[in-house]
């Protein structure tokens, strides 16, 4: 089963804004990509143009990524009230 | 600015437990929740110990949405191609009250805010507080979006990633070391299938942990709770021997790979996955535990870094509940002084530390160090299994004696400066 199919499976209300923000600066430095290896729902890549991004709408609401980034490059903070994941079992 | 006398913020188990014991005290308290309801963004593994909240919250049980008590304990050390299982069951778990149980916390926490709404309290859901408003350095109430809300007392139940506590200024900065991350699905199997498959009779449960190759070498273990009508199968993974893995790896995949162990894959065959989900566990222990109280403000629960990793079980919602009723009577007593300080609310202190959560947290305060051996979740469980596997082997060669060839390779194994020491840490707990 692809992450993408059971991210599929979670009640999501995405807000248009993002909750999660990267400074691009210290991405660019980063050599380790923490954020990729340790998000569970796989939401960090690299665009074309070699930056890093996040699809904050799928995202489990955990805190890994802000804490996994010891460079501080995540900006993390809840959702706006009414959005995010919804957990039906938890 | 409207006012209440108490505002807790986050309506998971530590705020609702809070919010209950202060629901008939006469005080306005108010619940603001962020999800749609309570328990919509709350994960457990997972089960929760009942004996030990009892004596704080005798009352409430009666209907409680439990999925089913825990009649059977399970430990799997893993290797790469084999394992071995210890299996524990006991007519004293079989008994009630029931020791523990397995639940589901969107189920669970909904159930329990509505008790909350019953005897007074206010749960308001929706509504994701962004600061506190402070006068002279006293949190004097909370922000949401435009709204401003005042209060006598604030109570931080916003969970472990406490946003509250840092504004308050009463945490450090997070470290990897100190967290650990859980995921897990769950997946549905009819009732009838599970008692079959886990040997169980009509509603018990079984709890089951597995250590060794299932983190692939990093600190951490799997699980495997069985609810009424569906498995709870995920992984615990520190997440500082995450960003220490070589070679790296997508820590998602491992929860596939696990899935595809026979041990596994025959469990769940014919399930279907229904949720995914994901959650931080504090793993700093007492050490790490932030200031608890300052003027005006409390800190229950999961903010208050009270969860314990003891090696055979995690502890987290019994600390949870638990530190809220504590920070209720609290409130209660300062109310009755009129005085919201930090030396008058300084009385939780007190009485967590009289309480079975930081005597526990006392007891177990080397884990961390324990756990930081990486000999535990590779070296250990690896032998266990070779060992058991050349027992239990027959082939076309004459078998060798046990005692004889399999001392030796214990000796060779276990008998050494490296096992010593590691014996001598594990001593500590």
């Amino acid at each position: 089963m692809k992450i993408t199919e059971k991210l599929a499976l979670d009640a999501f209300k995405n807000d248009k804004e993002t909750h999660i923000l990267l400074d691009q600066k210290i991405c660019h430095s980063c050599k380790e990509r923490f954020c990729i290896y340790a998000c569970p729902a796989n939401l960090y890549s690299l665009n074309e143009k070699g930056e890093m991004v996040v699809e904050f709408a799928g995202c489990l609401e955990c805190g890994t990524c802000m804490i996994a980034c010891i460079y501080g490059s995540v900006k993390w903070k809840y959702p706006r009230s009414e959005y995010g994941v919804q957990y039906r079992c938890g | 600015m409207e006012k209440v006398d108490v505002i807790v913020v986050g309506g998971g188990l530590a705020g609702l437990s809070c919010a209950y014991e202060l629901a008939d005290s006469g005080m306005t308290v108010l619940v603001l929740e962020r999800g749609d309801f309570s328990g919509s963004k709350n994960v457990t593994g997972g089960r929760i110990y009942l004996r030990p909240i009892l004596p704080y919250l005798p009352d409430i049980w009666e209907q409680a949405p439990f999925e089913r008590h825990v009649a059977k304990e399970v430990f799997t050390a893993m290797g790469k191609t084999n394992s071995t299982t210890f299996e524990l069951y006991s007519d004293r778990f079989n008994q009630e009250p029931y020791p523990s149980y397995t639940i589901l916390r969107a189920k669970f926490d909904r159930w329990f805010a509505d008790l909350v709404t019953e005897k007074g309290g206010f749960v308001i859901p929706q509504k994701t507080v962004d600061d506190l408003i402070k006068e002279n350095g006293k949190v004097i109430g909370v922000k949401s979006g435009d709204e401003e809300i005042g209060a006598d007392c604030v109570v931080a139940a916003d969970g472990i990633l406490s946003f509250l506590t840092e504004k308050a200024g009463l945490r450090k900065p997070f470290e990897p070391k100190h967290f650990a991350l859980g995921f897990k699905e769950v997946i549905q199997l009819d009732s009838k299938t599970i008692e079959d498959r886990f040997r169980l009779g009509e509603g018990e449960g079984s709890a089951q942990l597995f250590f060794g190759s299932v983190t692939q070498g990093m600190m951490g273990g799997g699980f495997l709770y069985t609810n009424k009508d569906s498995l709870s199968l995920g992984l615990v993974i520190g997440l500082q021997s995450l960003n220490l893995r070589e070679p790296r790896e997508e820590v998602y995949k491992l929860l596939d790979q696990f899935k595809e162990r026979p041990e596994i894959r025959n469990l769940i065959r014919g399930g279907e996955t229904v949720e995914y989900s994901s959650h931080l566990i504090t793993e700093g222990g007492i050490h790490n535990i932030p200031k608890l109280h300052t003027d005006g403000m409390l800190v229950v629960g999961d903010a208050a870094s009270l969860s314990l990793n003891m090696l055979f079980t995690v502890r987290g919602m019994e600390y949870a509940m638990v530190s809220g009723v504590l920070a209720a009577r609290t409130i209660k007593k300062a109310k009755g002084r009129n005085d919201f300080s930090a030396s008058s609310l300084a009385e939780y202190e007190k009485l967590l530390n009289e309480s079975f959560i930081i005597k526990e947290m006392n007891t177990f305060k080397n884990t961390l160090r324990v756990l930081e051996n990486e000999r535990l979740f590779t070296k250990y469980p690896q032998v266990i299994c070779d060992l058991f596997e050349k027992v239990m082997w027959v082939d076309e060669n004459p078998k060798e004696g046990v005692y004889k060839t399999k001392m030796a390779e214990l000796k060779k194994e276990f008998f050494n400066v490296e096992t010593l020491k590691d014996w001598w840490q594990f001593r500590k707990i």
